[in-house]
């Protein structure tokens, strides 16, 4: 199902709504569909075609206006102009009950399901029959159980929604919406929060889907997924619908570059590491949770300036812990650290403001848990954790003048876009919010660079210039530890890789020779230690 | 203890805990749709100076009820409109509402009345009499459940009996209709009722309703039922009793009637220990025993309930993103 790799040149783009006699071959049509919030053009005269039957991919990066205007389809929001035809006929979709009449159904990226009431209800809520509940609750039980056995989507209808795996949830979602005869499904980012198996299971639904004559239009940013289940499939950058492809004609490159604007590097470029003296040394490192479970259990490592030692592993097996841990955010159960030599104590409420004089900077994980305050000016952000500095000001007062100045500065430095540090956090999209802590930490006096996952929700073009920046900081001779759970990116970033598997570093390898497979067996826990070097 | 003690007790609490029990059901309905009601106070109040002008006026007691009742509706939507419509903060819309239902109803009470913002003393018609039940002197002989039915059931107004069938008939709608679910919804996710296609806002102008029409009778009860005529400030903070009540019982009926008749259990305790002597302390002061209800509602809500957690979006208004 992978692209033809046949030419790379432009090719012209595929007329819209070739056959579009009525009535026709599309489910879907939106002809010159605008809409803007404010000042921002969210849509600019989007066409879009979608066979019936098909699988519709649309990409683009975050911020491109796929999901607005799918919440346009779906009625959510209304078009400031343009027209909207379903099966051949014009609409104008007021609400989501008007497109839930007309078979739209939609799977938000957030679930839009009451926690605490049970499957059922969630299904039913919107759909009921019957001002009474238990005739209408009794039909849709014996619904459920009917579409749950024919799409592979069994949940337990008597489930309340807080007790269900994240996968469970969005299966109820789909439910939900062929409960009300949605015969056009849209998924908004669906893989997003799932693991791998489950991703795999819903892509089997959605091909079950559209053997049953369903249309599907599938909104996402991985390139895999688009290339692995689409048919045919649209590339939006900043507002604008660029281009509408079949998917057999095309391939993951062609995508990024029709997204990002210009030719981007799936691939990371680096130097050979010019490895020097051991700058982070962690010795026997345990980690307690408050339930008393070991989450890290006797980790030493060591990393060397110059070098990124990558920790790969699958989510959940110590390399938070391990993290914070180092990053005196959590205090350890026993181990020391040492940077440069010097013992480093980082137990306590200021652990972390003592590892930071000490010379380590840590870019945590979730940014919007720990990295930032998202309703803080971009400034404010940019000396977060650092505002006593004396750059920043003398005794209770803050020299504001100087922070911005420093802010307006890293903003020009990583390009960070809006440029404007009078902006809300919460107003920058993921990739630039990333940047923003990224400058923090990095552009300062550090030995230690300590990243958690450092591309998580970040678009492709943000993603080259972070993973551009982390190589930077190895080459001045820095110390980087870097934790993911995305393997490539740990493969192509390591100069060395650590794999933890239930709160133990099982394997060392090299990632110039290990093979994935290998690696995998590792994250798993199975197999033998493979030594590098 | 003897048995008339314990039956006239019975009989206090179920009267005191009406209007508690009347209010706590109107804020469930407007909190499980996701508006916080801090203004039930003062819906309360404005109901009880309605039903009491009114009823002096026309010398008649249901005319009152149904003035008081309209008022009541009109305060909730005015507080309606500002937290759901103009999506403003809803603590505040709740407090403005309160006290504009203070000073306001001493105001007019006074300009109309002249007895310093009191109504005149209702008499006749113009107040609910007390029902007698069925058989209840007949059955009064009856050992056990004679005493019960004749001295504690039977004999109340008009308005305990509607505020406790209000209990099952709001378990009922909640858990059982199609409004209930999606009020429910809406308090919890407003999103996910959107997204179902059903009007937030519509959904939850008519549960502050349902809260104006109960908050009205809660009100009427103080002025034209178990008092006779308006007094300032004669609701006492019920209001807030009311909502720490419902709090306490996190927003579930059934819980919420157990918790006012517990609250009226305090009250009628109160009223009784006013003029007895306590061993070992002596007389305790007026002020002191009057406290005793709060100061258990504070007791209670800090240390017994554990975590309360209220409709997730409650106190929040919806707005669409961006």
């Amino acid at each position: 199902m992978a692209g033809s790799p046949d030419t790379h040149s432009q090719r012209p783009d595929t007329p819209a709504a070739a056959t579009g006699a009525s009535g026709g071959p599309w489910a879907i049509e939106l002809e010159k569909i605008s809409k803007s919030f404010g000042p921002v053009r969210a849509n600019k005269d989007i066409d879009l075609n979608v066979r019936r039957g098909s699988i519709h991919g649309i990409v683009g990066e975050n911020g491109a206006g796929k999901s607005t205007l799918m919440s346009i389809l779906y009625g959510f929001y209304t078009a400031d102009s343009g027209t909207i035809k379903v099966n051949g006929k014009a609409h104008t979709i007021t609400d989501s009950r008007h497109a839930l009449a007309l078979g739209i159904g939609m799977v938000h990226q957030h679930f839009m399901l009451v926690d605490n009431m049970t499957v059922l209800d969630n299904v039913v809520l919107g759909a009921e029959r019957s001002a009474l509940l238990s005739r209408t609750l009794d039909r849709a039980r014996a619904e459920l159980i009917k579409l749950g056995k024919e799409y592979s989507l069994e949940v337990d209808p008597d489930a309340l929604i807080e007790n269900i795996s994240v996968g469970q949830q969005q299966r109820v979602e789909i439910l939900k919406a062929l409960f009300r005869g949605a015969d056009t499904l849209i998924l908004d980012e669906p893989t997003g929060v799932l693991t791998p198996a489950e991703a795999d299971h819903l892509f089997r639904v959605l091909e079950t889907l559209r053997t049953e004559g369903k249309t599907v239009i599938l909104i996402t940013h991985k390139l895999r997924e688009i290339m692995a289940i689409t048919d045919s499939v649209s590339v939006m950058r900043a507002g604008e619908m660029v281009k509408t492809l079949p998917t057999s004609e095309t391939d993951p490159e062609q995508l990024a570059e029709l997204m990002v604007g210009r030719r981007v590097l799936l691939r990371v470029e680096k130097q050979p590491p010019n490895v020097g003296d051991v700058v982070l040394e962690v010795a026997n490192l345990s980690v307690t949770d408050r339930q008393g479970v070991a989450r890290v259990k006797n980790v030493s490592l060591s990393v060397r300036s110059g070098e990124i030692v990558g920790i790969a592993g699958v989510s959940g097996n110590g390399q938070s812990e391990l993290l914070e841990a180092i990053s005196g955010i959590i205090d350890p159960s026993s181990g020391t650290i040492a940077i440069g030599g010097v013992p480093l104590d980082i137990r306590g409420d200021d652990g972390a403001a003592r590892a930071r004089k000490a010379g380590l900077a840590h870019v945590p994980e979730d940014r919007h848990r720990m990295g930032l305050v998202t309703n803080f000016e971009e400034w404010e952000n940019s000396i977060l954790g650092y505002e006593t500095y004396p750059a920043y000001g003398k005794g209770m007062m803050l020299d504001i003048a100087a922070a911005r100045a420093e802010a307006q500065k890293r903003i020009e430095m990583f390009d960070i876009r809006p440029a404007d540090i009078g902006l809300q956090t919460a107003n920058f999209s993921g990739g630039n919010q990333q940047k923003i802590v990224l400058a923090r930490e990095m552009d300062r006096d550090l030995k230690v660079l300590i990243v958690g996952q450092p591309t998580r929700g970040v678009d492709i073009g943000a993603i080259e210039f972070i993973h551009k920046q982390i190589i930077a900081m190895r080459d001045a001779g820095k110390a980087v530890l870097l934790v993911s759970v995305e393997l490539d990116e740990i493969r192509s970033l390591s100069d060395r890789i650590l794999v933890m598997f239930d709160g133990e570093i099982v394997g060392e390898a090299d990632p110039e020779t290990a093979s994935e497979s290998a690696l995998g067996m590792m994250m798993a826990g199975i197999g033998q230690t493979e030594t590098a070097q | 203890m003897d048995l008339e003690l314990i039956l006239s007790m019975a009989n206090a609490t179920l009267r005191l805990a009406t209007p508690l029990l009347l209010a706590a059901l109107a804020g469930l309905y407007s909190e499980r749709s996701g508006i916080f009601d801090i203004g039930l106070e003062g819906k309360m109040l404005a109901a009880a100076f309605a039903a009491a002008a009114t009823a002096a006026v026309t010398g008649s007691a249901w005319l009152g009820l149904f003035a008081g009742v309209a008022v009541s509706i009109m305060t909730t939507m005015v507080q309606g409109f500002a937290s759901i419509t103009l999506k403003g903060n809803q603590m505040i819309a709740g407090v403005a509402v309160t006290m504009l239902a203070a000073g306001l109803t001493t105001f007019l009470g006074q300009t109309w009345f002249g007895q310093g913002g009191r109504t005149p003393q209702l008499s006749g018609d113009a107040r609910f009499e007390r029902i007698i039940l069925p058989y209840a002197n007949e059955l009064s002989g009856v050992p056990i459940v004679g005493p019960i039915y004749a001295w504690v059931l039977s004999g109340h107004y008009i308005l305990v009996y509607i505020a406790f069938l209000a209990v099952p008939a709001t378990a009922f709608v909640l858990y059982r209709t199609r409004f209930g679910l999606r009020l429910r919804a809406v308090g919890e996710n407003p999103k996910a009722v959107d997204t179902a296609g059903i009007s937030v806002t519509f959904q939850r102008y008519q549960a502050i309703f349902i809260t104006g029409i109960l908050a009205g009778l809660s009100g009427a009860y103080f002025s034209i039922a178990q008092g006779a005529g308006f007094g300032n400030e004669m609701t006492a903070g019920k209001g807030y009793v009311a909502l720490a009540a419902l709090i306490f019982s996190k927003w579930r009926p059934v819980p919420v009637m157990f918790t006012c008749l517990l609250f009226g259990f305090l009250d009628a305790l109160q009223i009784r220990m006013q003029s007895t002597e306590l061993p070992l302390i002596g007389e305790v002061p007026v002020q002191a025993i009057q406290a005793l209800p709060y100061v258990l509602t504070v007791v209670l809500l800090a240390g017994f309930i554990g975590r309360a957690v209220g409709p997730k979006a409650g106190g929040v208004p919806y707005v669409k993103e961006r």
